[in-house]
């Protein structure tokens, strides 16, 4: 593992980088370009950014009107104000008409850090999931967020990314790594249950998959980059093979990929599901370490709810 | 009086008819509104917007974003005269399996630029227009309708703001002033006005008509596309309901299905309207 890089870091890095390979992408900001790091497109291509001000609504409705028309704009605040506030028109502009909107969302999850509960935003999985044809992508590091970029600009449709705030470790930088967009990616094999992580708890299901194997459990570790369409198959396998199953996500346990999992688990293959996440509660102000560490949102963490599975374990 | 305005108000009376033909069959929707837009619809799909029927996502065109999504009756009527669809279609009006959304579903309808009904949004789509038109160095314009209940939306001035901002004076914003909400007078509800210091204040050009009056309507878009720097906003006072006398100024008639009845009257007021037009 090597340097710790923010996903919203690479975000901005991809928008420059793909931006120059297509002159129909835009991008919109609402007056959060030095920390959503769309500043980098801005120095590259100033002609193709838009700053909206501390106005989200319109700005997802701008971005609409720019899909109408053949461009490609990438939409980014806060995922609070782009999942929250303006949930009803990504929902109406942009998810009804299924026009081509990239939504760039960072400072996702409690990791936002002293900024508190108001900005930490633990439910846009939840929200986004609900909008028929948008496309959600939760990328684990820095490799999987620019192989985000890249593949919502082939996607044709709406397309919503989330991205951290924190540095964090680079895990897929191997030479046999592959991005597909709905498919979810093996980290590692297990036989006695399954770990299923998405964003940065990926490198934490990881470090709970050795914990775990120095007390002779083997668990297997899936990556679930895209939570929108879900890779059912994968998951299927996964408890079926295994028949028991960890979710963990930095999100509320409610709506997000622990309940994407138990929805598709409960009709087809119903083992025990245990979600791992932010319980049912705000955040709070504190440096993002200490709140992982508060939250629970942790290899420790992981290694606690991978025990009770175990003990449901038929 | 000049052919051409007769020709529009005949075709604004038709566009009345077939608001009401597909409200009536609808059993529900919004004649109101629709009926006050109706003389704007004319002009903009008339004489003034460079449309094609048979061209109908040319890159080129103009566009219209109808933010008041609920006027839809109008617009379905306005883009069936104009030979987009069948007026038969009109008919089908908010039946499950109709393409006539009860508003406006730009996936399901031809000629339809956007997709619109939750008020506020379908202006800040049009400011994307706009802007796409300044980024892709293209001539064509953009035109959006609002509501006066409407412009209660805060985002209604998140896309004013966005538009002088950007300068986009291909950009054309017409507010359908007719005074009445669901609730009642605008001005009772929530007063919205004066638009004209507010629009200016936010730097707009400000053309203020009667929505009624095909030539002061023509001769707004005219002025809007001389003025260089700024979006312009054309105020167009109008009635609710126009053109049906009993449903003339009523808040009640903002979203209710006339009668067999009702319809019948309706009709025969605008047929006979449209037979004196000479």
């Amino acid at each position: 593992m090597g340097d710790k890089i923010a996903t919203r870091e690479a975000y901005g890095n991809a928008l420059a980088e793909f931006g120059a390979l297509n002159n129909d992408v835009v991008v919109l900001d609402a007056d959060l370009a030095e920390a959503t790091k769309t500043v980098m497109f801005k120095k590259k291509f100033p002609e193709r950014f838009f700053d909206c001000g501390i106005a989200e609504n319109n700005m997802m409705g701008v971005a609409a009107g720019l899909a109408t028309a053949g461009k490609i704009p990438f939409a980014s605040t806060f995922a609070m104000f782009a999942a929250g506030r303006s949930f009803e028109q990504v929902r109406n502009s942009i998810g009804y008409p299924h026009l081509n909107v990239k939504i760039g969302a960072t400072h996702a999850g409690i990791t936002v850090g002293e900024d508190g509960a108001t900005h930490q935003c633990n439910e846009d999985i939840a929200l986004m999931r609900t909008i028929p044809g948008m496309v959600i992508i939760n990328p684990s590091d820095a490799v999987e967020a620019r192989c985000a970029v890249e593949a919502a600009i082939k996607h044709v449709g709406p397309v919503y990314m989330r991205f951290g705030r924190l540095a964090v470790s680079v895990i897929n930088n191997t030479p046999d790594y592959k991005f597909e967009l709905g498919k979810g990616i093996y980290m590692a094999d297990g036989n006695d249950v399954t770990i299923v992580a998405t964003g940065i708890m990926v490198e934490q299901a990881l470090i709970a998959r050795e914990m775990l194997l120095s007390e002779g459990i083997s668990a297997a570790v899936i990556n679930i980059h895209t939570i929108k369409p879900l890779d059912k198959e994968i998951l299927i396998s996964a408890a079926q093979q295994t028949g028991a199953i960890v979710t963990t996500e930095e999100h509320s346990v409610i709506g997000g990929l622990g309940s994407a999992v138990c929805e598709t688990l409960a009709g087809v293959c119903p083992v025990p599901v245990v979600r791992h996440g932010v319980d049912d509660a705000y955040g709070k102000s504190g440096p993002a370490k200490e709140l992982l560490e508060y939250y629970q949102l942790n290899a420790a963490g992981i290694v606690e709810k991978v025990k009770l599975a175990l003990s449901m374990k038929i | 009086m000049d052919n051409k305005i007769i020709e529009l108000q005949k075709i604004a009376t038709d566009i009345r008819l077939g608001a009401v033909e597909a409200v009536f069959n609808g059993k529900s929707g919004h004649p109101g509104g629709a009926l006050s837009s109706a003389d704007i619809l004319a002009c903009l799909y008339f004489s003034e917007m460079n449309v094609d029927p048979k061209n109908p996502t040319d890159p080129d065109r103009d566009r219209f974003v109808l933010s008041k999504g609920h006027s839809c009756p109008g617009l379905y009527a306005a883009l069936a005269c104009k030979g987009y669809f069948d007026k038969k279609e009109l008919k089908s009006f908010r039946h499950l399996g109709s393409v006539m959304q009860g508003h406006p579903d730009m996936k399901a309808i031809c000629g339809v630029d956007m997709s619109a009904g939750s008020l506020g949004q379908g202006f800040s789509a049009a400011c994307g227009m706009a802007l796409a038109a300044k980024i892709n160095g293209k001539d064509y314009r953009t035109y959006v309708l609002v509501g006066d209940g409407e412009s209660q939306e805060g985002q209604i001035w998140e896309a004013t703001m966005f538009a002088a901002h950007y300068k986009l004076d291909n950009l054309c914003l017409i507010i359908d002033n007719n005074g009445l909400q669901i609730d009642g007078k605008v001005a009772d509800v929530m007063n919205t006005m004066p638009y004209d210091t507010k629009f200016a204040a936010f730097g707009w050009n400000v053309i203020s008509v009667d929505g009624h009056n095909i030539e002061e309507i023509l001769s707004a878009f005219d002025a809007a596309k001389t003025v260089k720097g700024k979006p312009t906003v054309i105020i167009a006072k109008t009635v609710k309901g126009k053109g049906v006398s009993f449903m003339e100024d009523q808040a009640g008639w903002h979203g209710k299905a006339p009668n067999a009845e009702q319809y019948e009257q309706a009709v025969k007021e605008l047929e006979d309207y449209k037979n004196e037009l000479k």
